[in-house]
């Protein structure tokens, strides 16, 4: 296909492991931040290709798994209003919150529908003119201008019952809380391609610089992941703390100037609380005030259940790279794809997820 | 069909849908099976009792499955002719040469007769391809509501020849995997025929008969020792299962694998694997690797297996498991499928 199998190159991906191997060997400790990334690097079997020193940590860049388990809950809650049709990607479907799921609640009757775009939700809201429609607005820097883009066509055209529950995250301070915290040695990030495609390289440097810590930002095929593996290895080798750009066909240093302005039109940035990360200061996105009509949280005010807290269910620490799924209490035995403890275990993007499917 | 339209027009004075009354066992019941025993057309059939009464000698192979596909109809077929190839297949996957099918459809009340008239049409069209006949039947008709649209329920049994011993249990060490074509194309065909995306694909169902290429393959070589058809679950499903249930490790190549352009763009784009996805005319076969160069050959010339591909191989490793070799050149196990990644696509 192409665009896509000159990406998947057997002879090409030989190449590059040539080449890192060529490397004296140290060990390395490289975080992909992206779940995506982390799909990639199981579905084509990477780990096995390269060298055993440089060692893959998982990072929280699954935007179902970082959602704290207040924002699920509350998600749950506006299901159950009869005169509320709930749009959401997938992979929230199946998401344990404390006492049930949005998948339960539809089994109960509540309209809950899978959309692959907040578009398609404004449709829904457009065609159900009786009835309040909300998106469940999670996600990184890469779905947040699309949403936008839908609020301002929203009221543009004067729709008065599409809400959004924002739960947007921002990657960047996810990724200086984890160095902050030095819970994990973090040699080098391999940086989301997507996301950096709208905040662009510069987002990043000040992780290069005030953490001594390179980053690389890597397309989604495989020669991306492998190709930016060895950029960090060089860079970690030359002791070059830079940000640099593998996905050079998609990323600009200044990013998207458009998207980043659409993003500011509506949204405001403010701190949000990560599953395993706890609060972080400015690494969400609510609404500006202008847009508050909008705000599903202010027109339902959803309640947010007592945690009962599943203790051994080890999400946070997959989350931030401390633990593998194989090292939790509940991996397999306990927790499956058919029925997920945490959201890792979820999500397509969770870590959980890879090392069942494909470990 | 148009005697039986004219007739309920005549008694009902009504537009052309199915009524309760069709499936009451009444006048409009006798009506509507009358028109479906003129287009099936066989002695057995014709005879109106309440079974077929079929003579055979030798070992009987018998199947059955039902179709609730939503939409009925989709790009390269419909729930009739998905109904009629299905059975066909899962009867010519034990290496039985299909003779007889029975059908029965649960439909809702107030579906358009002509609706139900292609899709008789289509069912009748697909038995005489595959050269079996259609022998009993049965309809019910339930109130609004009651199923969507038309579920069809459809048996089938055949006759498998002696020396004939084909099973998921029979995969051996060394044996060659065979795939008849390209995989993906009927849950692609479904889900884009049901989404409304904002692409659109050509993408048409692979909805067809094997038991042409079965046959022909026996010819050539008996000692078949599995065949499966990768429907629901996809060709990862199927391996799995073969692995688990003779004991065997199984090894394919990703880039042997043929998947039209188009499923590979759509797979891509929504994030699905094509070895999951779900297929309606294409088989896996295990045989050993000496006649597997003629069984190829054999098969790439019937038209339902012009893109067959030996794709990988049956090993004394990891039991149990499937290993795909990615295009990239790394290994990765491939599971079965985990909850349902489309609901109703057959």
């Amino acid at each position: 296909m192409k665009f896509v199998d000159e990406f998947r190159d057997r002879n090409i991906a030989q190449k590059i492991i040539k080449r890192i191997k060529e490397f004296d060997s140290f060990k390395v400790n490289l975080m992909e931040v992206c779940g995506t990334h982390t799909m990639v690097i199981f579905k084509q079997g990477l780990k096995g290709m390269l060298p055993e020193d440089v060692n893959l940590l998982s990072g929280p860049g699954c935007p179902v798994c970082v959602t704290s388990q207040e924002d699920i809950d509350k998600a749950i809650d506006l299901a159950k209003d009869k005169n509320v049709i709930i749009t959401t990607f997938g992979d929230m479907l199946r998401v344990p919150g404390t006492n049930s799921s949005l998948e339960k609640e539809k089994g109960n009757g509540a309209d809950v529908r899978v959309i692959y775009s907040p578009r398609e939700g404004l449709r829904i809201a457009r065609e159900n003119p009786g009835k309040k429609v909300v998106f469940l607005a999670i996600g990184f820097e890469t779905t947040s201008p699309l949403i936008a883009a839908s609020l301002l066509d929203a009221r543009k055209e004067k729709i008065e019952n599409f809400f959004i529950f924002s739960t947007h995250k921002l990657i960047p301070p996810a990724m200086e809380a984890l160095l902050k915290s030095r819970e994990v040695n973090i040699d080098g990030f391999i940086c989301p391609g997507h996301v950096s495609v709208t905040i662009g390289s510069n987002a990043y440097r000040f992780i290069a610089e005030k953490y001594n810590v390179p980053c690389v930002i890597a397309g989604f095929e495989p020669l991306d992941v492998l190709q930016s593996i060895f950029m960090l290895l060089k860079l970690i080798r030359e002791k070059k703390a830079k940000v640099e750009i593998e996905y050079f066909r998609a990323v600009r240093p200044e990013g998207n100037r458009i998207a980043q302005e659409l993003v500011s039109e509506v949204f405001e940035v403010s701190g949000v609380r990560w599953r395993g990360l706890g609060t972080i200061p400015k690494s969400g996105l609510r609404l500006k005030r202008e847009f508050s009509d909008f705000d599903a949280e202010k027109e339902f005010r959803p309640k947010t259940e007592k945690s009962k807290g599943n203790l051994d269910c080890a999400c946070g620490e997959v989350l931030r790279g401390v633990k593998r799924p194989t090292q939790c209490k509940l991996y397999r035995r306990i927790c499956t794809p058919e029925e997920p403890y945490g959201p890792c275990m979820v999500s397509s993007e969770g870590t959980c997820a890879a090392y069942y499917k494909y470990g | 069909m148009q005697l039986i339209t004219n007739m309920v027009e005549k008694f009902e004075g009504n537009a052309k849908k199915i009524l309760l009354a069709h499936g009451s066992g009444g006048k409009l019941t006798h009506l509507l099976i009358k028109s479906f025993v003129k287009k099936f057309r066989n002695l057995p059939l014709a005879k109106l009792d309440d079974s077929a009464v079929l003579r055979f000698k030798g070992k009987l192979a018998f199947t059955t499955d039902s179709y609730v596909v939503d939409p009925i109809y989709f790009p390269g077929g419909d729930i009739g002719k998905l109904a009629v190839n299905g059975t066909i297949n899962d009867l010519a996957m034990v290496g039985a040469k299909p003779l007889y099918l029975s059908a029965s459809a649960i439909i809702e009340e107030g579906f358009p007769l002509v609706e139900l008239e292609r899709i008789v049409n289509s069912m009748n069209r697909a038995a005489r391809a595959a050269g079996v006949e259609i022998v009993a039947g049965d309809t019910k008709v339930v109130e609004k509501g009651g199923v969507d649209k038309i579920f069809i329920n459809t048996s089938g049994i055949g006759l498998v020849d002696s020396g004939v011993d084909i099973s998921s249990k029979n995969a051996q060490i060394g044996d060659r995997i065979i795939l008849s074509g390209t995989i993906g194309d009927h849950g692609i065909a479904i889900l884009s025929a049901r989404e409304k995306f904002d692409f659109q694909t050509k993408v048409k169902s692979d909805s067809q008969p094997l038991n042409g290429i079965v046959s022909e393959i026996l010819r050539v070589s008996k000692r078949i020792h599995t065949l499966r058809d990768p429907t629901r679950g996809g060709l990862a499903t199927i391996l799995n299962e073969i692995a688990e249930q003779s004991g065997v490790g199984i090894e394919i190549e990703e880039e042997k694998i043929p998947v039209k352009q188009e499923v590979k763009g759509v797979c891509e784009m929504l994030g699905f694997d094509p070895l999951y996805i779900a297929n309606e005319g294409k088989l896996v076969a295990f045989v050993p690797e000496k006649d597997s160069a003629k069984i190829l050959n054999v098969m790439k010339k019937n038209r339902y297996g012009r893109d067959a591909q030996i794709i990988g191989s049956v090993v004394a490793r990891h039991k149990g498991r499937v290993v795909v070799k990615t295009s990239v050149g790394g290994e990765r196990v491939v599971d079965m499928l985990t909850g349902e990644q489309l609901p109703r696509i057959c």
